[in-house]
C-alpha cells in the first residue's frame, strides 16, 4: 500500500490517503457507466417493439412458450389497462407497464416513455443507440480484462480466494448491521459481487446479445446451442439486464453508505482516505 | 480493525435520493439530438458500418445460417409488413394466379432477363428450414423453397462493376403524411451469392401465400426480416444505392433503420 498523501493531523483515528483505483479501473468504470446507461434505455426501447419473452428457438404465436409479456388490454368496462403476464401469473401494471403517462397523454407501450431512449416509440433509433454503445461496452470490457490480467488487478482484487469465502459469514453479518469495513480493500461481499458482474453478467450480456444476431449465429453456431435458442438468449439478455440494474441500485446505496465524497474521489482521482491504522498492513494495492 | 457505522435513517435517505433520480434519467433529454439527420444520430449510426465490416471479416462468405429439422416447424410463418398489396398491377397478376408474372433482371448484367414463375421453378431449387428473425425481436421457423439468387445472377452474367442487388417490389408502403412508395431493398454481392439466398416461391411445402410475399420473395438468412423483400417485381444489379429512394438502400433504411441487418 503506497501512502500518497500526508496524514491529517494528530487527532485519532488519523486518516491517510492511499492510491486505491488504477487508471484502467477508473476509465473502464466510467466507460461502463455511460455505455450501460444508454444500453439500458435503448434496450427497453427495442424490447417495446415486441414486448414478450420466450423460451426456445422461436416465438410461439400458434403455441405458448412465453414467459413474459406486457400488453395494453381493454377491460370489460371499456378502460384500457396495462397487463403483465409473468410465468403463468397476470398482474395489473397500469401506470408503469403496458399503459402509462397521464390521463391526457396516455402511452400504450410496455415500458413507459421515461424508461426509453428516445422517449417516443422509435425502434430504428433505439437500435442505432444500442449498437453504438454495445461497441463501446465491448471495447471497454476487453481493454479492462486485458489490463486487469496483466497488472494483477483481477487476481488480487476481484477473484475471491479462500480467505474471502471464510470471511463471508462475518462480512454478511456486518453488512446486515450497517457496519462497513473501511480499509480500502474489497471485502468478500464486494469481491463476490464484482466478480459476478464483471466475469459472469457482462460476458453473458455480450454473448446473449451476439446470439440475437443472425450473422453471428452463422459465424458461431455454438452460441445458439449454449443458450438453447435465440429466443432463450433474448430472455437471458433481459434477465441479466435486470440483475445489472439490481446491482446498480445496491452499488449506489453502498456508495452513499460508505461515504459518497470519498468513494467518488477514489473512482475519479484514484485517491481514497482510510483510517491510519490500516497503513501498516496489507499488500500493494492500487 | 476499525469500521464506521451509519444510521438507518441516513441509509434510507440516501436510497431514496438515488431512486428518485431514476425517472429523470431516461426521459426525453436525448430526443432532440436523436432525430433523423441530426449529427449525433448520424455519428452513432456509423457504428453499423463497423458492424458490417466486422461481421464480413468474421463470417466466411459461404458460411450457412443454422438450419432446423421438420419437427421444429411448429406454426405457420408469421406474416409481417405488407400482407395484402392492393396495387393494381399486382392485383391483375394475382387474379391470373401470377401466370403473367415476369421477373425482370436488369442493370449491370450482360444479358437482361424476363423470367416467368414457371421458368424460375424449372431452375435448380433449394429447400431450407431456417429461422426468420424480425427486427422487432421475434423469431419463427419455416421451410422455404426457391431458386438460388446466384443461379439467376449467373444466367444474367453480372458485370465486374456491380456491387449491389436491388429488389423492386409491387407493394406500396406509407411514406410521409399521405404519400406512399414502393417497397425496395438491397444487399451486397456476398449475400446475393450466398448459397442460402434464394428467391422463394414455396413455403412449408405449399406455394408461397400472398401474405408471405407471393409470387416471389427473397430469403437472406444471415440478416433480419426487413431485408427479405416480398412481392419482388424486378431485380436490378447496380454499383451505387444513391439513386434509389432517399439513398438509404431500402424502404426501412430510408426511415432510419440500418442498411446492414446482420445484427
Amino acid at each position: 500500500m503506497s501512502i500518497a498523501s500526508k496524514e491529517t493531523g494528530s487527532e485519532l483515528p488519523r486518516k491517510v490517503t492511499i492510491r486505491r483505483h488504477g487508471v484502467a479501473t477508473r476509465l473502464s468504470h466510467w466507460g461502463w457507466a455511460v455505455a450501460l446507461f444508454f444500453l439500458l434505455f435503448s434496450g427497453l426501447q427495442i424490447f417495446n417493439a415486441h414486448p414478450a419473452l420466450y423460451i426456445g428457438q422461436q416465438s410461439g404465436f400458434a403455441f405458448d412458450n412465453a414467459v413474459l409479456s406486457i400488453q395494453a388490454i381493454r377491460s370489460e368496462d371499456g378502460d384500457v389497462r396495462g397487463s403483465t403476464y409473468l410465468l403463468g401469473h397476470r398482474f395489473d401494471t397500469t401506470g408503469v407497464l403496458g399503459v402509462s403517462g397521464s390521463r391526457e397523454r396516455r402511452a400504450y407501450s410496455a415500458f413507459p416513455a421515461w424508461a426509453t431512449i428516445p422517449s417516443y416509440h422509435d425502434l430504428a433509433t433505439g437500435r442505432v443507440v444500442h449498437f453504438f454503445f454495445a461497441w463501446v461496452f465491448v471495447g471497454v470490457y476487453l481493454s479492462w480484462l486485458l489490463a486487469s490480467v496483466i497488472n494483477g488487478h483481477l487476481r488480487r482484487d476481484i477473484l475471491p480466494g479462500a480467505a474471502d469465502l471464510n470471511a463471508l459469514p462475518k462480512t454478511v453479518l456486518e453488512h446486515l448491521r450497517f457496519r462497513f469495513d473501511h480499509d480500502g480493500r474489497y471485502n468478500s461481499l464486494q469481491k463476490l459481487s464484482y466478480a459476478a458482474v464483471l466475469l459472469v453478467f457482462f460476458p453473458l450480456m455480450i454473448l446473449t446479445g451476439l446470439t440475437m444476431s443472425p450473422g453471428m449465429d452463422a459465424a458461431w453456431p455454438w452460441l445458439v446451442d449454449i443458450f438453447g435458442g435465440r429466443q432463450t438468449a433474448r430472455t437471458i439478455h433481459f434477465i441479466v439486464m435486470a440483475l445489472i440494474v439490481g446491482f446498480f441500485a445496491v452499488h449506489i446505496v453502498m456508495v452513499f453508505a460508505a461515504g459518497p465524497l470519498n468513494e467518488m474521489r477514489s473512482m475519479i482521482t484514484g485517491r481514497y482516505r482510510v483510517d491510519g491504522s490500516h497503513s501498516d498492513g496489507g499488500s500493494g494495492h492500487e | 480493525m476499525s469500521s464506521f457505522v451509519i444510521n438507518r435513517r441516513g441509509l434510507l435517505t440516501a436510497a431514496g435520493v438515488a431512486v428518485s433520480t431514476l425517472p429523470l434519467s431516461g426521459c426525453d433529454a436525448f430526443d432532440g439530438l436523436l432525430g433523423y439527420g441530426q449529427p449525433l444520430r448520424d455519428f452513432l449510426a456509423s457504428a453499423n458500418g463497423l458492424t458490417y465490416r466486422a461481421q464480413r471479416l468474421l463470417i466466411p462468405a459461404d458460411r450457412l445460417a443454422p438450419e432446423f429439422s421438420e419437427s421444429e416447424i411448429r406454426q405457420g410463418q408469421r406474416p409481417n409488413g405488407s400482407t395484402d398489396p392492393t396495387d393494381p398491377t399486382y392485383l391483375a397478376l394475382k387474379d391470373q394466379a401470377f401466370a403473367g408474372y415476369r421477373l425482370s433482371v436488369s442493370g449491370l448484367v450482360q444479358r437482361p432477363l424476363q423470367l416467368s414463375l414457371q421458368e424460375l421453378q424449372n431452375m435448380p431449387a433449394r429447400t431450407q428450414i431456417t429461422r426468420h428473425d424480425c427486427v422487432e425481436g421475434w423469431s419463427c421457423i419455416a421451410k422455404w423453397t426457391g431458386v438460388p439468387l446466384s443461379r439467376v445472377l449467373d444466367e444474367a452474367a453480372v458485370k465486374a462493376s456491380a456491387r449491389y442487388v436491388v429488389f423492386h417490389c409491387f407493394d406500396s408502403m406509407p411514406l410521409g403524411l399521405s404519400g406512399s412508395v414502393a417497397y425496395y431493398e438491397s444487399i451486397d454481392l456476398i449475400d446475393a451469392r450466398h448459397p442460402q439466398t434464394i428467391l422463394a416461391y414455396g413455403l412449408n411445402g405449399a406455394p408461397l401465400p400472398v401474405a408471405n410475399g407471393a409470387p416471389l420473395r427473397a430469403r437472406i438468412e444471415r440478416q433480419l426480416g426487413y431485408k427479405m423483400a416480398k412481392y419482388i417485381r424486378a431485380i436490378e444489379v447496380v454499383s451505387d444505392l444513391a439513386p434509389f429512394g432517399r439513398g438509404g438502400g431500402g424502404y426501412w433504411e430510408d426511415l432510419g433503420y440500418d442498411w446492414y441487418a446482420g445484427i
